[in-house]
């Protein structure tokens, strides 16, 4: 870790580098490192400067309305918050324990989910950074440069998100911010044929998806001198496991393990998240802290989703997944795996769970059940936690007696990896930066320190390579030294002032 | 029905019987009239003005018009669509239409009814109006920011429920749909499941509690169909229910 370059000691005399907009997930976020004169870094910051205020406007609406509207969070995961909501909204109608069919088809559909994020994301955007190298040529370091040297492995990198966004499509009615999840259930049951249309093509997704396994653990072990340095730190993590503490991404108790890999917690009922997690503030970030309350705010960050999930658990309930992730734990000494850039493989290997579970859950006969809906009695407050594809999701709600939300409260996995996200960019600004002239593959470092943990801020790095940069050098008078532009082709230019 | 008479819509001649309307004759005659504020069910309004053809040179509302032998109509011009347009984005910009994550989507006669005239933006800037909602009914929620003000509700409590729960009250853009109870609230109102007027709101501005997205994509009226052939559909099984 690196405390001592969140906060420099007399940052009046550094020179300013801003890198803005490092990325834009539905907003902006930046990076800003502070220099000494010999360019030796003092002050690293990722900050989120975006501010969406969902928390706010959903308040006064009607609770069943609120699946549907927080899904408009993200285009990207919209199952997730539509599910964590589902999941609050159950609890406020006393469904405790949705129908069999319920259940399973939001388990498809978020397994569904899974499966194209996580395809989304390595094929796409990480792929020519772990193909190419980081600092590879710009031109070529695209996913179009993936296409003309791997075109067998780009066209499987679609399709298996065209799987995914399917199996999304035949359950909630479209690919991208449907409809499912209703107070206590389901809205609609899987029809036989959507069922073996689906079942049609699920062998090469299987095999896709293994294929994606080996090749993030071979890119891993080709480069395992630069994968075990590049945005490494030991952290706590936290994730959802089932009741045997398998990897678990619908539901079951919150876990959190120190980087030795002691429980810090285990099995806790997630309606009681708060009284384990709480969030800081920081003035310089909209974006806020969460840590474990009894490892302290200093050092109770912790890390979510891919890396923390394999980490966690105790086993996968598929066979092929599971036996990768044996060989992950293997690599790490049947240790933590603190590498950063480790991500990418345990990613990967959710995502060969995610199609084995599609399959197994097509072919158990309770998914096309039409007993859909359930409820209890009524309850005036709700918390839904799932497992999002970026990590660990929270929403809680609480509503009046006309069935108004009150007061929302809202933990994105990507909040869950502020202090990590920013522990990574440091560590990799003080390692590859550090007294260097700036460069495009200098820069692009930092962003692959981000990039790893797949976060909501990574619409931009979404944008295929696209992603406009700027980055000035300032004096300590703050006189412009030098300037690097990468613009929306990708193109670059720079200049002294 | 004996229709000896006609006039002619578009150039169709359309045949129809005394006493009935232009907007009655051209739906019989499979001729859609886009509209808002009329219901079939119940008597004309004639307030959003979705329905004005230009007959014989001058503009008109279809559903108070009634036809006479031998009229020229026109209903579907570039000219009376751009007006209907027009109309329609400006209903959009008074209240606060959410279609992405309202319940009625997919239920509703303003949405459908935008694309149907092909709505691409609201054009005009948008008032962002501040609006009360009204949760406090068991049964029913009352979200003004929905309203369209076509009075529906307040026509069907008043002449078909006879009890005038609901009213509208300031002018001009400051018009509001207001509750008649001691408190202004919903639950202090007579107003119950049984009423008419409960379920008559065309947009999603007076809705039942807890019944929000049970049908799913691709189920919804006008998923199935788009607003013109569902209404054109709807009228005629009304006409022959009602005519035998």
């Amino acid at each position: 870790m690196s405390p001592t370059l969140e906060t420099a000691a007399q940052p009046a005399d550094l020179k300013r580098v801003v890198i803005e907009p490092v990325t834009r997930v539905e907003g902006h976020g930046k990076v800003t490192i502070l220099l000494d004169e010999e360019n030796r870094i003092h002050q690293v910051r990722l900050h989120i400067v975006e501010f969406r205020g969902f928390e706010k406007f959903i308040q006064g609406r009607p609770y069943w309305e609120v699946p549907v509207m927080v899904q408009r969070l993200c285009g990207i995961c919209p199952v997730s918050h539509h599910l964590a909501a589902g999941k609050a909204v159950d609890m406020l109608v006393g469904a405790r324990k949705l129908t069999p069919a319920a259940e399973k088809l939001r388990r498809l559909l978020h397994v569904g989910q899974m499966l194209q994020s996580h395809a989304l994301h390595f094929f796409h955007l990480a792929s020519p950074d772990l193909l190419f190298g980081f600092d590879s040529d710009v031109a070529k370091r695209n996913v179009i440069g993936v296409i003309e040297a791997h075109p067998d492995l780009a066209v499987q990198g679609v399709k298996l998100r065209k799987y995914g966004q399917e199996v999304i499509r035949h359950i909630a009615g479209k690919r991208v911010h449907g409809v499912a999840a209703i107070p206590g259930g389901m809205n609609k049951a899987l029809k036989v044929e959507e069922r073996d249309l689906l079942l049609r093509d699920i062998g090469p997704v299987v095999e896709w998806s293994r294929a994606a396994v080996a090749l993030s653990r071979k890119v891993f072990e080709a480069s395992a001198e630069q994968h075990r340095e590049f945005g490494v730190f030991p952290s706590n993590f936290m994730s959802l496991t089932g009741p045997a503490g398998e990897l678990e991404f619908y539901d079951g108790g919150l876990r959190a393990r120190d980087a030795q890999g002691s429980a810090i917690f285990d099995h806790v009922d997630y309606a009681h998240y708060n009284r384990f997690i709480r969030e800081e503030v920081k003035p310089w970030s909209y974006m806020k802290f969460p840590f474990i309350i009894s490892q302290g705010a200093e050092g109770g960050w912790y890390r979510v989703g891919p890396l923390a999930r394999v980490n966690n658990c105790d086993s996968i309930t598929t066979p092929l997944a599971e036996a990768e992730r044996r060989t992950f734990r293997e690599a790490a000494g049947g240790g933590m795996q603190h590498a950063s850039l480790a991500y990418h493989w345990a990613r990967m290997i959710e995502m060969l769970h995610a199609a084995e579970e599609i399959e197994r859950l097509l072919n158990d006969p309770e998914i096309l059940g039409t007993d859909l809906v359930t409820k209890g009695e009524r309850a005036l407050e709700g918390i839904g936690v799932i497992e999002a594809p970026r990590g660990t999701l929270f929403h809680h709600y609480r509503i009046n007696e006309s069935d108004v939300i009150e007061k929302a409260n809202l933990i994105v996995s990507t909040t869950n990896n502020n202090q990590a996200m920013n522990e990574a960019v440091r560590q990799v600004a003080a390692r590859y930066l550090d007294g260097k002239t700036l460069t495009e593959g200098l820069l692009n470092h930092i962003e692959v320190a981000i990039r790893a943990y797949d976060p909501c801020l990574s619409c931009a790095t979404h944008a295929l390579g696209r992603m406009p940069l700027q980055v000035e050098l300032l004096d300590a008078e703050g006189r412009l030294l030098d300037r690097l532009v990468k613009d929306a082709d990708g193109g670059l230019s720079c200049g002294e002032a | 029905m004996d229709h000896t008479k006609t006039f002619f819509l578009d150039g169709q001649e359309i045949p129809f019987k005394e006493g009935q309307t232009v907007f009655d004759a051209a739906m019989a005659a499979g001729v859609y009239i886009p509209h808002l504020c009329h219901n079939p069910d119940y008597e004309p309004h004639s307030s959003c003005r979705l329905c004005t053809v230009i007959v014989n040179g001058r503009p008109f509302a279809a559903c108070t018009q009634p036809a006479v032998a031998g009229q020229m109509i026109q209903n579907d011009t570039p000219e009376l669509r751009e007006m209907r347009r027009t109309l329609t984005q400006m209903l959009f910009v008074e209240g606060n239409h959410y279609c992405p994550t309202c319940e009625k989507s997919g239920h509703c006669k303003l949405q459908a009814t935008a694309y149907d005239l092909g709505l691409q933006d609201n054009h005009f800037p948008q008032f962002f109006p501040k609006r009360e909602v009204d949760a406090s009914h068991p049964d029913f929620v009352l979200d003004r920011d929905r309203c369209i003000l076509c009075g529906h509700c307040v026509r069907v409590s008043r002449d078909v429920d006879r009890k005038c729960v609901f009213a509208m009250t300031h002018r001009g853009i400051k018009t509001e749909i207001v509750v008649d109870s001691p408190t202004g609230l919903l639950k202090d109102s007579r107003l119950t499941m049984e009423d008419e007027a409960a379920n008559v709101c065309p947009v999603g501005a007076l809705m039942p509690k807890r019944k929000g997205f049970q049908v799913p994509i691709g189920e919804r009226p006008y998923d199935k169909a788009p607003i013109r052939v569902d209404s054109v559909k709807n009228f005629r099984i009304r006409e022959e229910r009602r005519h035998g």
